[in-house]
């Protein structure tokens, strides 16, 4: 009994550790064999990069899951598209969605012994010992996407996106559509999560600044699209009256959406309630241009040429001009949105 | 239905009562009875069913109660499941998320083709079912396997799918997200034209009715109980404890398929990362709520089946006030405490020890 059991827990431990790998499954993308002369070579010599690999820059990636929302499929196949070989790079990949697990992987990267490690943060907070190490090691750091609680000396670079910006974006032209009263449903994302924070506030601060800014519920579906439409349905079945639906992001647009049509409730352009969404997915912007939805803003994933100017820059010896770039972002208005605006946005 | 030995003649009221509140279906009756209250106090309205149209034109019911049916369908239909595995192998299974990911998955692979924006479906969408069914009960097998022949316990072994579950999900389409672009697709997990009933309900339905004649005209039931009490003693018996378990598993597949096709035809895509996140925990909940025990053994279907309809029930309510939905897990941990602690033997011992003892203080003051 006993053998089989621990037979059996082998086994799982095998498997789960084949699923790790389906998880990682371009972590090991750089050349084994470079490793050594480059890991000995750099005890003395940490400032001269990419001396062992050709004339190659070694970047170390830490990005969240792909899988987790298509901006960051999007944001990964940036990555991929810019950091190959014919662009004078060696990229390792490593993707977590948790914290300790992306903090050891630049524990191993800054081992390796690459010139740039780029990092998307999971959570804000534990990075600091493990910067500071990358810092001696002469590792230059840039994040991107999401930014982290530690002293700004310890990272080049920021590249990120101002949700707060967006969120005014979005407010902004919502402001701009002149209703005589805006009674809104508001969607919210994970609470907590950056992009939750910015869009809320912005929304949050002009319904408290004018009196026919009301809000008929504000409540989270956590991304999710089939809890988006539980909470729009549960707003129509009670016959409260409303004409926005403020969704932080396109699934939980469409799920409003699909409530709404459930109950012959006309949307978009000419109708009676204006969908608003944000990350401009390929097909959001769909609807968008099909008039469905109002308005849809983007948040912009392709951060890689940014990252890749900030990196040619260091290697000319040329330090960014500023540590926190804040990316452009634009909004597609359903009654301006072209053609293509969605082949050249939609993600 | 359980036994409650109320045959005997000449109990008081009391202890009708008394037997009453043993019985199984005591919880989710009284549970859905107190929330069916709540309702009718606090707004009436709560219980209206109109008839209207949807935008295509076509006429739909629309109200509370039907979006309570509509919307417990896939958990019903994986308490089905989940019933029968908790009762045979004594544990629960937490895959059933990340299972539907990779069903829904496998189904949206089929119908879209590889580039995943295929303007008209690829197969018919009865064999993209029946592919959707054979992978999903391969899984099933797999953690079955893992449970019986191996030995892990059921919270273990079907951790590795939940862990590796919708990576897996999202390498079936290569990190896309596919859109099924043909409108009767989306007929399956909404309203087919012409029908004001959501079609999830048909399903459910059908479901119920299928694990009712199984358990009626098989041994399914009886095996499964039987294994889960004392499995040595089911194999000195004849049966095989291992394949019984297996069975179960793969049913508990099955289930997983109907479910997420329900999920993916909903809104004709899939999200990996968040389609039927925390499913799992609704299920095994069900199960509980239907006042069978999760550590194996004897299960009533129609208990299970009944707790997840008054879970939904409990998280239509919580929107319907407007309670903020980030709290709506913890309203239901303090259901599951209440609950739970009601159901649990030494509890019920010492209520009904209390009511005998204020019963026979009032029969002898009477007399």
């Amino acid at each position: 009994m006993k053998k089989f059991l621990s037979i059996g827990v082998t086994a799982a431990m095998a498997l789960s550790m084949c699923a790790c790998a389906a998880q990682a499954p371009a972590a090991t993308e750089a050349p084994a064999g470079d490793d050594t002369p480059a890991s000995e070579a750099a005890e003395d010599e940490t400032e001269a990069p990419a001396a062992d690999d050709g004339d190659l820059i070694k970047v170390g990636i830490i990005n969240n899951d792909p899988n987790e929302s298509g901006y960051r499929t999007a944001n990964d196949n940036d990555m991929k598209a810019t950091f190959t070989e014919e662009n004078g790079y060696d990229a390792s990949f490593f993707y977590s969605l948790k914290n300790d697990e992306q903090i050891a992987a630049a524990q191993q990267f800054i081992q390796d012994d690459v010139d740039y490690l780029l990092i998307s943060a999971a959570g804000t907070s534990g990075w600091d010992s493990v910067l500071t190490d990358a810092q001696t090691a002469g590792i230059e750091v840039i994040l991107f996407d999401r930014t982290i609680d530690a002293d700004d000396s310890l990272y080049v670079a920021s590249i990120v996106s101002d949700m707060y910006q967006e969120g005014l974006n979005s407010v902004n032209w919502l402001e701009s559509q002149g209703l005589d009263e805006y009674k809104i449903i508001h969607i919210q994302g994970v609470m907590g999560s950056s992009a939750q924070i910015g869009r809320s506030q912005a929304l949050d601060e002009m319904v408290e600044a004018n009196d026919n800014w009301t809000l008929v519920t504000q409540q989270t579906a956590e991304w999710n699209a089939e809890t988006a439409e539980q909470i729009v349905q549960a707003v129509i079945d009670s016959g409260e009256d409303f004409n926005v639906i403020y969704a932080e992001n396109d699934d939980m647009a469409k799920g409003a959406v699909a409530a709404l049509d459930k109950a012959n409730i006309s949307h978009g352009v000419d109708g009676d309630v204006i969908i608003m969404g944000y990350d401009c997915n390929q097909w959001a912007l769909e609807e968008v241009l099909a008039g469905n939805w109002n308005f849809d803003q983007q948040c912009n994933p392709f951060q890689a040429a940014y990252i890749d100017e900030i990196i040619q820059n260091l290697e000319q010896g040329i330090e960014p001009a500023e540590k926190v770039i804040v990316m452009e972002e634009a909004g597609f208005d359903a009654k301006t949105i072209t053609q293509d605006d969605v082949d050249k946005y939609g993600i | 239905m359980t036994k409650t030995g109320n045959s005997l003649t000449g109990k008081s009221l009391g202890a009708q009562i008394l037997g009453l509140t043993r019985k199984q279906f005591f919880i989710p009756i009284a549970a859905l009875l107190a929330l069916v209250v709540f309702n009718l106090i606090a707004d009436p309205s709560f219980f209206e069913i109109k008839m209207g149209q949807n935008s295509a034109g076509d006429p739909v019911l629309s109200g509370y109660l039907v979006t309570i049916f509509d919307n417990a369908s896939e958990l019903v239909i994986l308490a089905i499941g989940m019933t029968l595995v908790t009762a045979a192998s004594g544990g629960q299974d937490i895959s059933v998320g990340a299972a539907i990911a990779i069903a829904g998955s496998v189904m949206l692979r089929i119908l879209c083709g590889p580039d995943g924006k295929a303007a008209e479906l690829q197969a018919p969408i009865i064999v993209a079912f029946i592919i959707c069914c054979l992978v999903a009960m391969l899984f099933g097998a797999f953690n079955g396997a893992l449970v019986s022949y191996f030995k892990i316990p059921p919270m273990v072994a079907t951790l590795i799918l939940f862990t590796a579950g919708r990576s897996i999900a999202a390498w079936i389409n290569n990190n896309q997200l596919p859109i099924v672009n043909d409108i009767s697709f989306s007929y399956y997990g909404n309203f087919f034209p012409g029908i004001p009933v959501p079609t999830p309900i048909f399903i459910a339905v059908a479901c119920m009715i299928v694990i009712a004649l199984v358990l009626k005209f098989t041994n399914l039931g009886l095996y499964s109980q039987t294994v889960g009490i004392n499995p040595h003693a089911a194999r000195l018996n004849g049966l095989n404890p291992e394949v019984i378990k297996l069975i179960t598993y793969i049913i508990l597949g099955l289930c997983v398929a109907v479910a997420g096709f329900i999920k993916v035809s909903r809104f004709s895509t899939i999200n990996y990362s968040v389609i039927a996140k925390d499913i799992e925990m609704d299920a095994i909940l069900a199960v509980a709520l239907g006042g069978n025990s999760l550590g194996g053994g004897k299960f009533n279907m129609a208990a299970s089946i009944m707790g997840a309809y008054v879970i939904q029930f409990l998280t239509t309510t919580l929107y319907k006030f407007n309670v903020v939905s980030s709290a709506l897990p913890a309203y239901k941990a303090i259901v599951v405490i209440i609950l739970v602690v009601l159901s649990a033997p030494i509890v019920r011992e010492k209520i009904s020890r209390a009511w005998k003892k204020t019963t026979s203080k009032s029969a002898k003051e009477v007399a």
